[in-house]
């Protein structure tokens, strides 16, 4: 069932994928980066895949890895009932990749979260802002070199001198 | 303290330059209003701050601001192992801990390969279904006080009590249940559950009656949800809304019966679909899923096997506590499970739950480490949150509320 997905991806856009894997009965094809947006249409449009519905963006850290960030999309077909999970790596030096956001409108949140926590830009993206943290918040906490440390409480008065030591994973 | 300090600050228009792209330019201009409701609004079901620029009562529209909730809870668990990341996930949607566990567990267990004996999946299933009932249960009451219909609150938090206390009896805990473990349970089921869930089922069904006797027929409910908050199927689709806010649109896709889990397969059951996908249908939909949700329970019950609750495979289950006092294998599984943990094989596993909300999604990426690498919760409210402006394009203020409730969203869900 997944070959025959797979087969219609290769045969369409024969450079897009670069690895195949199965695991545990998931099937994640690993696209390269430039051809995210390309490979979503095709198989949210192509009548034999029809992945009408994108239900979840996601991304990890593979930190110290080269490439080190991984973007996940798990992608359902409502009318095969399968699921599909799409893969892109992205280098650790200023990661980006194009937004999906006008192929399935729902993945503006996604995106919006997976820039925020693991500071990946999603290119083409209509609202790129912060969704959780604070707009002034420096870093990105779910970066693997972002610290999970117990953070001191900063006041007016002493602000600077907190700021100063405080360990961000700076872009 | 200087004065200066606690001086109001005067906003002129001249502020509003760095909202430019997300409101019109009439905004901009000073001929529509902006509007902050929340984040400490009684009618957002939580701190949801939302920023709307209305004319006059219409809504031009809306911006959901979210994140007050933020934990972390995501960056927590890398820091755990993946037994003790368990409690973690009940306070994410704090009204559905049970489905929470339930998604989180069996990505754990699809890693590990773990097959989960019978009894405990259909205990699995009972509680799901019972903690399906309560939530919706203060969805309705919630929903309903926010349209002031105030009665149905307060008959609806009667009835959550007593599935709280049959938790409360389950797990010691009535809302941070933690129930289900990696393989299993926790523990066995205690003796008189099966009384205590018989003698909810018998009066339950009454008591949807009746509260859909106060509102379905009722003029001033119809008159509040008919026609308002409408969502095509398309849209709704393509917004990434699911559960009960993508059925009221008419879509029959509900992952208890698309992709079975945990055998749901075993019960017969419908799916409640409805057609308008306005918020009379959701509140409709909702409704009618208390009432499978009583059949599965009752199915469950009757057909409920003896056995194991949880997997003998000690590499994930702890042994039980009186071997450890003549088996010295025993001792070094519990030993090695509670300091340094398992290792699941390097990959990742995505694994979807129908909550009360929705999909529930847990994906968990694998290093080979004892901790995980990554472990993502794909949130039924955040994904029908963010479809929010889409529906609320032109409504009135007040029938935002009844949009905001209608589409059952718990903030601890969407902030994580």
């Amino acid at each position: 069932m997944a070959d025959t997905i797979i087969d219609l991806v290769k045969s369409k856009l024969p450079d897009a994928v670069q690895a195949v894997i199965e695991f545990r009965g998931e099937t994640t094809l690993v696209v390269r980066p430039v051809d995210i947006v390309a490979v979503c249409v095709l198989l949210r449009d192509d009548p034999a895949a029809h992945f009408n519905f994108l239900s979840d963006v996601s991304a990890a850290d593979h930190y110290p890895d080269e490439p080190r960030f991984a973007v996940n999309y798990q992608l359902y077909s409502m009318e095969y009932n399968r699921r599909l999970r799409l893969k892109v790596r992205l280098g650790g030096d200023a990661p980006a990749v194009s937004s999906v956001t006008r192929v399935w409108p729902g993945a503006n949140w996604h995106e919006r979260e997976v820039w925020d926590l693991m500071g990946i830009r999603f290119t083409g993206h209509p609202d790129l802002r912060r969704i959780f943290m604070p707009e002034d918040y420096l870093g990105h906490p779910l970066r693997r070199d972002a610290p999970l440390v117990y953070e001191e409480p900063q006041f007016t008065h002493n602000f600077a001198e907190i700021e100063k030591r405080k360990p961000y994973a700076r872009e | 303290m200087p004065e200066n300090e606690y001086q109001l600050m005067e906003l002129t228009v001249d502020d509003l330059k760095e909202m430019k792209g997300l409101v019109s330019q009439r905004a901009l201009d000073g001929d529509t209003v902006l509007l902050n409701m929340g984040p400490q609004h009684p009618s957002t079901h939580g701190v949801l701050r939302l920023l709307l620029e209305l004319d006059g009562e219409l809504v031009i529209s809306c911006i959901p601001d979210v994140g007050y909730l933020h934990t972390g809870i995501e960056k927590s668990i890398e820091d755990k192992t993946y037994t003790k990341a368990i409690p973690l996930t009940d306070r994410m949607d704090y009204l559905s801990p049970m489905s929470n566990n339930l998604g989180y567990v069996m990505a754990v267990e699809k890693l590990m390969e773990v097959d989960v004996p019978l009894r405990a999946q259909y205990v699995r299933v009972i509680l799901c279904e019972l903690q399906r009932i309560s939530s919706h249960l203060v969805w309705l009451g919630t929903h309903a006080i926010d349209l002031a219909a105030m009665s149905v609150f307060l008959y609806c938090f009667r009835e959550r009590e007593k599935i709280l206390d049959i938790f409360e009896m389950v797990a010691g805990q009535r809302m941070m249940v933690s129930y289900f473990r990696i393989g299993g349970l926790w523990r066995d089921l205690p003796a008189g559950f099966e009384d205590a869930v018989r003698a909810f089922l018998g009066h339950f069904p009454s008591e949807v009656d009746e509260y859909e006797g106060l509102l379905k027929n009722n003029p001033l409910w119809i008159n509040r949800t008919q026609g308002v908050g409408v969502v095509t199927a398309e849209d709704a689709i393509a917004w990434g809304m699911t559960g009960p806010s993508l059925r009221g649109s008419g879509v029959n896709w509900d992952i208890r019966k698309a992709q079975p889990y945990s055998a749901y397969d075993h019960f017969e059951f419908d799916v409640p679909i409805s057609e308008a996908g306005d918020v009379y249908a959701r509140f409709w939909c909702r409704v009618q899923e208390m009432r499978q949700s009583v059949r599965i329970v009752e199915q469950a019950l009757a057909k409920l096997p003896k056995g194991p609750f949880i997997t003998g495979n000690r590499k994930v289950a702890p042994p039980p506590k009186e071997e450890l006092a003549y088996s010295m294998e025993s001792l070094i599984h519990h030993f090695k499970l509670w300091t340094e943990g398992f290792t699941p094989p390097p990959g990742e596993v995505y694994v979807s739950v129908e909550s009360p909300r929705g999909e529930f999604g847990c994906y968990v990426n694998s290093d080979g480490s004892p901790k995980p690498r990554r472990v993502h919760f794909r949130a039924p409210s955040f994904a029908n949150l963010s479809a929010l402006p889409l529906m609320t394009k032109g409504v009135f203020i007040a029938d935002l509320v009844a949009i905001i409730g209608s589409i059952d969203i718990v903030l601890g869900d969407v902030d994580r």
